[in-house]
């Protein structure tokens, strides 16, 4: 296959694919699974717990 | 360690805090050389006759400073952060991530000698020599592994769309490094590309426009993604258009390069193929800003009380802004005056100075107080301030470029009709920018004493604060829902 076909074909592929993805990403069926994950980086800070050096809390808070 | 019971999985929030002090501290002197520079345009005996601090030695050091010092720092720094929270997991290794940092830094503190040395391979960007290259590239995997190795032993199903956004830009500046650096060392100090000719010119410029658009964009619109949502604590406008955002970056922005080089020895199809492709690139560009400007629909009203929120959604405005101006830029017709003048280096800071230093800016103050146990920074106003010094530093910094780019780009092709002579020489074009290279400078000043305020309000923040510990709970999710 010459350089030219090749290229030719190549970009249609990509083409279609991009097609697909967008499809995909927009399709129904997918909605709920995606607003989860947007919203996933908001639960992070519930399952974690912070704490500085506790000791030094500690005396702060009772001084 | 004691307090953390083996169920318990505590975040490596240290290298986060290295990188963030580094980044804030390169970004200082970065911007001060740049400050710096940009005087000696005005007042050339600022390099004080010392060969090492001409011009020619200190703007490399100035953009090295800023990519890769500052903005590299930011990057790193970020996207460890970022990937342990999406991941809900510890990084990778520990002490690899400790490598990276500290060959990171070694890397630049090279850059920071060799280049007033004058030692250098004449790449832009890519300026430093082979000993150095080799450090960077091992650096650089050493980053790859800890990176990918936390999204492999991720805790979630799926993985956030910020880490796709910081991962392709691993990956694409492991490839872009390796190969544009590619030489042969005739000493330890000195060595000359394998690519010859336009080759060569196609091959860096391959690099440079891909650094920019893999570095300078993919990598903090992985920024974006994180830090916009929560600080306007809201979730992404549209996380499908995320999706759909970052196939069709990363599948365009690699055939975009031949814009640097309108009008030179590369083939004529390449150059018109390269502007079509910088034309379609606005197209996701504006769909990404669209949805991180979105994310804040129906909050506008925070934008009034919150100075991190202005620093994130006036980047990305300014992001907006200079991906309009790129593709027009590439449009040859439009190249033919803007290449090579002021207008270039006008759209690169609208770029850098608006989009990457805010976004960045903005993702610090966000990061400095939650590192150290603490609610907010030391001075919430000082941000305030630091924003408005800073949007006012860029705009004059930009509006005087374009000004003076458009002028320089005029004069060089006016001719007298006559009898076809230039109407101008090259000096009286340079003596035509100086009023607009001095209105650079003063806005250089500006930015700087934003920068010293910010470095003065982190100071406080961290000295009023304790490093943070931040552990998660490494039950299984579903089991650490039943038993809530
Ligand atoms: C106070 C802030 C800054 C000032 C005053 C400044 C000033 C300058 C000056 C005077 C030049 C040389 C222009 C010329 O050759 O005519 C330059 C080049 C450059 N700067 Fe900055 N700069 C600043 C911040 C930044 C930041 C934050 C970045 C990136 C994150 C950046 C990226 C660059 C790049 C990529 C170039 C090379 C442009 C090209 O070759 O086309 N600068 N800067
Ligand atoms: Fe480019």
């Amino acid at each position: 296959m010459d350089y030219i076909t090749w290229r030719s074909i190549y970009t249609v592929i990509v083409f279609v694919l991009f097609i697909g993805i967008a499809l995909w990403a927009f399709s129904r069926k997918r909605k709920k699974q995606f607003d989860e994950a947007a919203k996933s980086i908001f639960e992070e800070d519930e399952l974690s717990s912070t704490k500085q050096d506790n000791t030094k809390q500690e005396s702060k808070n009772n001084e | 360690m004691s307090q953390i019971s083996p169920q318990q999985i505590e975040y490596n929030l240290k290298v986060v805090r290295q990188f963030t002090i580094a980044t804030v501290i390169w970004g200082l002197i970065g911007m001060a050389l740049g400050t710096w520079i940009a005087a000696q345009l005005v007042w050339p005996e600022l390099n004080f006759d010392i060969p090492w601090l001409t011009y020619s030695r200190l703007r490399p050091l100035h953009t090295n400073s800023v990519i890769f010092a500052f903005g590299t720092s930011a990057l790193m720094g970020t996207s460890f952060y970022i990937v342990q929270k999406t991941c809900r997991t510890k990084l990778f290794s520990d002490k690899l991530a400790a490598f990276v940092f500290w060959s990171w830094q070694t890397v630049i503190v090279l850059a920071v000698i060799t280049l007033p040395l004058g030692f250098t391979s004449s790449k832009e960007y890519a300026e430093l020599e082979w000993p150095i290259d080799i450090l960077i590239a091992l650096s650089w995997i050493a980053y790859l592994i800890v990176f990918f190795g936390t999204l492999v032993k991720r805790r979630t199903s799926h993985i956030y769309v910020a880490n796709w956004f910081y991962g392709s830009f691993i990956i694409v500046v492991a490839i872009l490094h390796i190969v544009n650096s590619m030489s042969v060392p005739v000493s330890f100090t000195k060595s000359y590309s394998i690519y010859a000719g336009a080759i060569d010119a196609m091959v860096q410029w391959w690099y440079g426009h891909n650094a920019v658009g893999f570095l300078l964009t993919a990598g903090f619109l992985g920024m974006m993604y994180y830090f916009v949502p929560k600080q306007a604590e809201r979730p992404v406008y549209s996380y499908r258009l995320s999706v759909v955002h970052f196939w069709a970056l990363i599948g365009l922005y690699i055939w975009a390069g031949p814009h640097h080089l309108h009008y030179t020895a590369l083939p004529d199809w390449t150059q018109s193929l390269g502007m079509v492709m910088s034309v379609i690139l606005f197209v996701p560009s504006w769909g990404g800003m669209i949805n991180g400007i979105m994310t804040l629909s129906g909050a506008w009203y925070k934008l009034k009380t919150d100075p991190i929120l202005r620093f994130l959604i006036v980047s990305l405005s300014f992001y907006g802004m200079s991906t309009f101006e790129g593709p027009m830029m590439s449009i040859k017709s439009v190249n033919a005056i803007s290449h090579y003048t002021d207008w270039t280096i006008g759209h690169v800071h609208s770029g850098a100075l608006g989009w990457v230093a805010m976004i960045t800016i903005g993702a610090m103050y966000y990061l400095i107080p939650r590192l150290w146990g603490q609610t907010q920074m030391h001075n919430v106003r000082w941000i305030n301030i630091h924003f408005w010094l800073h949007t006012i530093g860029v705009v004059l910094y930009i509006v005087a470029l374009w000004i003076s780019g458009v002028m320089q780009g005029l004069m060089w092709r006016a001719v007298n009709a006559e009898d076809g002579t230039l109407t101008y020489s090259f000096v009286e074009s340079v003596q035509a920018s100086y009023p607009f290279w001095f209105i650079r400078f003063v806005g250089g000043l500006f930015i700087v004493a934003g920068m010293l305020l910010m470095i003065w309000n982190m100071y406080r923040t961290i000295s009023a604060g304790k490093p943070t510990r931040e552990t998660i709970d490494a039950a299984p999710r579903e089991a650490a829902t039943q038993s809530a």
